[in-house]
């Protein structure tokens, strides 16, 4: 794939015991990339060496093939949402959205009047930030750092000061926006719902490397490592005999997702201890007799509590076990 | 990164030269041994060191004793006239020092209002009292410094976790026990922080000392009379010693502030006010409010009719027979006495100016962004801006007098004693904490997103600054900047030192009209200089 955005072996080190990096992905013109990542991955830090708050320690940067990694922020043209949207209390929405913006007074007002439009906004100019929704406050922190007409955009945790009614409604707009926009996006997130909805890809990130690049699929479906496999999605993991039972070879460890366990008339004996009802389906919660707890997501019917079943399993992914 | 170091290097240098070489060239000159030896055999020395030691530690007691009570009364209870008088309860802040010393004079010393009416009643022969040494120190003290106790304590009780109340009532305390377990521990960073205010303030004082002291000496007093002697070695012996009692002061009330954590725990909601609810109690309460409010209130009016006797009129009655406006009159058309009024102005706004510009600037050195946090000329910078705050004023004076009293431009000291720019230079330095502190609690206000949000949107560095930045510090720069500017405005303790007759500020003013016995002039100085240091500060406080 060629790159719109590429980062090489991008390093940042805070102390010898954080860093981040070295790492490299390329984002393709147009393309959404999530960084994804559980807290204190770095994928702040990558969005913020992209957008030029941070200097690497090592690696360049290529946005459309010219090294950005010297270039200033201030000169950079790459929109940023921030994750407290960062909007300036001393102007109205009007001064915020202009504020990336130059040239003459009308244009200017024109230009702003647009992207409040595009954002379900318009009319809106003259209103003071702190009045408006939290979610009104994140559409406006889009528009202004659309306005310049940037090559990419960036978003820090987008949706996560919403609440959770507004979130997935946000999240709908969002992804419609940048489709129709068609802007390069890069956004970093720690919900893997959000990261699979509106990233094309998912880079995952776990102690400043780079765990895997794909689609949403490829993650769920083929994780490259134990990581990713224990981090995307539900998932047992199982050592040992039972381990070998499902099918693991000697030393490796077994992760299997819950719809991929069925119960069946012959498999691993086990003992339902939990059963949690969630509408179309429940999970179950079941203890083999080496004392290995599984789950099970299965028909609402499909075991009592407290029955001894056996429990087979469709598809095995394992992993060689990792060093600690 | 590495190019912008010069900017904090000069800024040091800039600052250390400014406020710590002073001291330094000080503490050099004050290495004599003949100077030393005097001040240690001295007896008067050592006694006007106790002084100013007791006097500073008793008005901590007798403030608190003032202070703390009411700020219980004012934000526990709930009774008619609360907001008005908890707003007149600080009016003592828009006294000047010696303004108020003055007040104080005209209104209980020997021919004052109060002493009149005492013998006219009692129809004794001459005044009952004479308002004069350490007592009468210690009154205007608590009177002008009790403020700091009643707001410092207010603003920690209004901090309080109303939950942690109905915690310690869950768990079976009552109120004492609430009180003393709870609510004191939890004011105690306030308490301290009042505290060291009032010492560092009392061990500073120079006016009342000055014009209530008589033989009692303190230090400050004891300095500016050397240093008139010519004895200059022993003044400068005298004030390393004062500095040294600062020090170690603010070291000991330092330790006892304690963490800030256990404020900082408070998130909560205030608890509510008690409202009074038997009618006997409610009126008692508003009455010695009202009655308080006019103790508070009573210098100041005191001021502003002594300003309307003219000059000559007064003599043995007990109220002023003659009131006219011919003292302003005086004071705005005649040219030598405008001229002070004028120097004060154009040194204030200057110091102002310069201090707020010196406090923007190491805001954008150590306040900004965490990184600049973590630079290691943040503490060197916050250090210098917060030293002129632990020392005297009165030290600084004789350290400035003392360091450009000599032509060496090799070890960056100029002859500018006798000319007009050392006092402004001095007022400069002496606003730098109030104004450092102001715009560096500012910065740290500021989301450090907003700045690399205006870079991500295309802003320069200077254009960040100018555009997101600075409107957003305007108040903490109006803050500070009222502060500082009020503070010169009547500044007395330096300018006594360092003034010179081009130059000469009000408080000078005042004093030389105080000699010539032309009270109403006085007086009227005192009203101009307590209305413009009102404006100006209900101009900095407002959003």
């Amino acid at each position: 794939m060629t790159g719109f955005v590429t980062l090489e072996g991008v390093r940042k080190v805070w102390s010898p015991a954080v860093a981040v990096g070295p790492l490299g992905f390329a984002v393709a013109r147009g393309e959404t990339l999530a960084l994804l990542g559980p807290s204190g991955s770095g994928k702040t830090t990558v969005l913020r060496l992209l957008a030029g708050f941070e200097a690497p320690d090592a690696g360049r940067i290529l946005v459309a093939g010219d090294d950005v990694t010297a270039v200033p922020p201030a000169r950079r043209r790459f929109g940023m949402v921030f994750q407290h949207y960062a909007l300036f209390p001393h102007l109205d929405v009007g001064e915020n959205v202009a504020f990336g913006l130059r040239g003459p007074r009308a244009a200017v007002a024109r230009k702003v009047a647009e992207v409040l439009a595009l954002v379900d906004l318009a009319g809106f100019e003259r209103r003071r930030v702190h009045e408006l929704s939290g979610g009104q406050q994140q559409r406006v922190a889009l528009a202004r750092a659309l306005a310049p007409e940037p090559r990419v955009l960036l978003l820090d945790e987008p949706l996560s000061n919403l609440d959770p009614a507004l979130r997935e409604r946000t999240r709908r707009e969002l992804r419609a926006l940048i489709r129709r926009i068609g802007i390069t996006t890069v956004f970093v997130t720690h919900e893997q719902e959000e990261a699979f909805d509106l990233g094309d890809r998912v880079a995952v990130l776990h102690e400043g490397r780079l765990e895997q690049v794909g689609t949403a699929e490829e993650l769920y479906e083929r994780p490259a490592n134990l990581f990713v496999a224990t981090f995307v999605g539900r998932a047992n993991v199982v050592r040992g005999p039972t381990a070998r039972a499902l099918g693991a070879g000697e030393g490796q460890v077994a992760v299997i997702r819950p719809e991929r366990l069925r119960f069946a008339p012959a498999g691993v004996p086990a003992v339902v201890r939990e059963r949690r009802y969630a509408g179309a389906a429940a999970f179950y919660q079941v203890e083999t007799a080496g004392g290995d707890r599984l789950e099970v997501l299965a028909a609402p019917d499909a075991a009592r509590v407290g029955a001894s079943v056996h429990v087979a399993a469709e598809r095995v992914l394992t992993f060689a076990e990792e060093r600690a | 990164m590495r190019r912008r170091v010069w900017a904090p290097v000069a800024l040091t240098l800039l600052l250390a030269w400014l406020v710590l070489y002073p001291i330094l060239v000080v503490a050099g000159a004050a290495a004599d041994r003949d100077a030393v030896t005097a001040f240690v055999t001295r007896r008067a020395e050592w006694a006007a060191l106790g002084a100013s030691c007791w006097i500073s530690v008793a008005s901590v007691a007798l403030a608190a004793a003032v202070g703390v009570p009411l700020a219980f009364l004012f934000e526990a209870l709930e009774f008619p006239g609360r907001r008005l008088l908890g707003s007149l309860i600080a009016l003592p802040a828009v006294l000047p020092p010696l303004v108020g010393v003055i007040a104080f004079l005209f209104l209980y010393g020997e021919s004052g209002f109060v002493a009149r009416a005492v013998q006219a009643l009692l129809g004794l022969p001459r005044a009952p009292w004479r308002l004069q040494g350490a007592g009468a120190i210690l009154l205007v003290h608590a009177y002008s410094m009790y403020v700091y106790f009643y707001l410092f304590t207010r603003a920690g009780l209004a901090r309080r976790d109303a939950a942690l109340l109905e915690a310690a009532q869950a768990l079976g305390a009552g109120r004492w026990r609430t009180l003393t377990r709870v609510t004191l521990p939890l004011l105690r960073p306030a308490l301290a922080g009042a505290a060291l205010l009032v010492f560092m303030t009392a061990l500073g004082s120079f006016s009342a000392p000055y014009v209530f002291g008589g033989d009692f000496r303190v230090m400050t007093t004891q300095i500016v009379a050397t240093k008139l002697n010519g004895e200059l070695p022993l003044a400068m012996v005298e004030t390393v010693a004062l500095a040294l009692v600062a020090l170690v002061g603010l070291a000991v009330l330092r330790r006892t502030e304690g963490d800030d954590i256990v404020t900082a725990l408070g998130k909560g909601t205030a608890p509510r006010r008690r409202p009074i609810r038997r009618a006997g109690a409610r009126a008692a309460a508003a009455a010695a409010g009202w009655l308080l409010a006019a103790v508070l209130l009573l210098p100041h009016l005191t001021l502003a009719l002594v300003s309307l006797v003219p000059y000559g009129t007064w003599t043995t009655e007990t109220v002023p027979p003659v009131l006219s406006l011919v003292n302003y009159r005086r004071v705005f058309s005649e040219p030598e006495r405008l001229q002070p009024l004028l120097n004060s102005l154009w040194m204030a706004t200057a110091s102002t100016l310069a201090a707020v510009a010196l406090a923007l600037a190491a805001g954008a050195l150590v306040g900004r962004r965490p990184a600049a946090a973590r630079a290691w000329w943040r503490r060197p910078i916050e250090a210098l801006l917060a030293l002129p705050w632990a020392l005297p004023g009165t030290v600084f004076a004789i350290a400035l007098a003392t360091t450009f009293s000599v032509h060496r431009p090799l070890a960056l000291r100029w002859v500018l004693v006798g000319t007009v720019v050392l006092l402004p230079l001095a007022y400069l330095v002496r606003n730098l904490p109030v104004t450092g502190r102001a715009v560096l609690a500012g910065y740290r206000q500021l989301d450090p997103a907003l700045a690399e949000a205006a870079a991500s949107l295309g802003a320069g560095p200077w254009a960040t600054f100018r555009r997101v930045t600075l409107p957003l510090l305007k108040p903490a720069l109006a803050a500070g900047g009222s502060l500082a500017f009020v503070a010169a405005l009547g500044d007395f303790v330096t300018s006594i030192v360092l003034y010179t007759y081009d130059n000469r500020p009000i408080a000078i003013e005042i004093l030389a009209s105080l000699r010539l016995s032309e009270l109403g002039v006085a007086a009227a100085f005192g009203v101009l200089l307590m209305g413009l240091s009102a404006a100006v500060l209900a101009l900095g406080a407002r959003r």
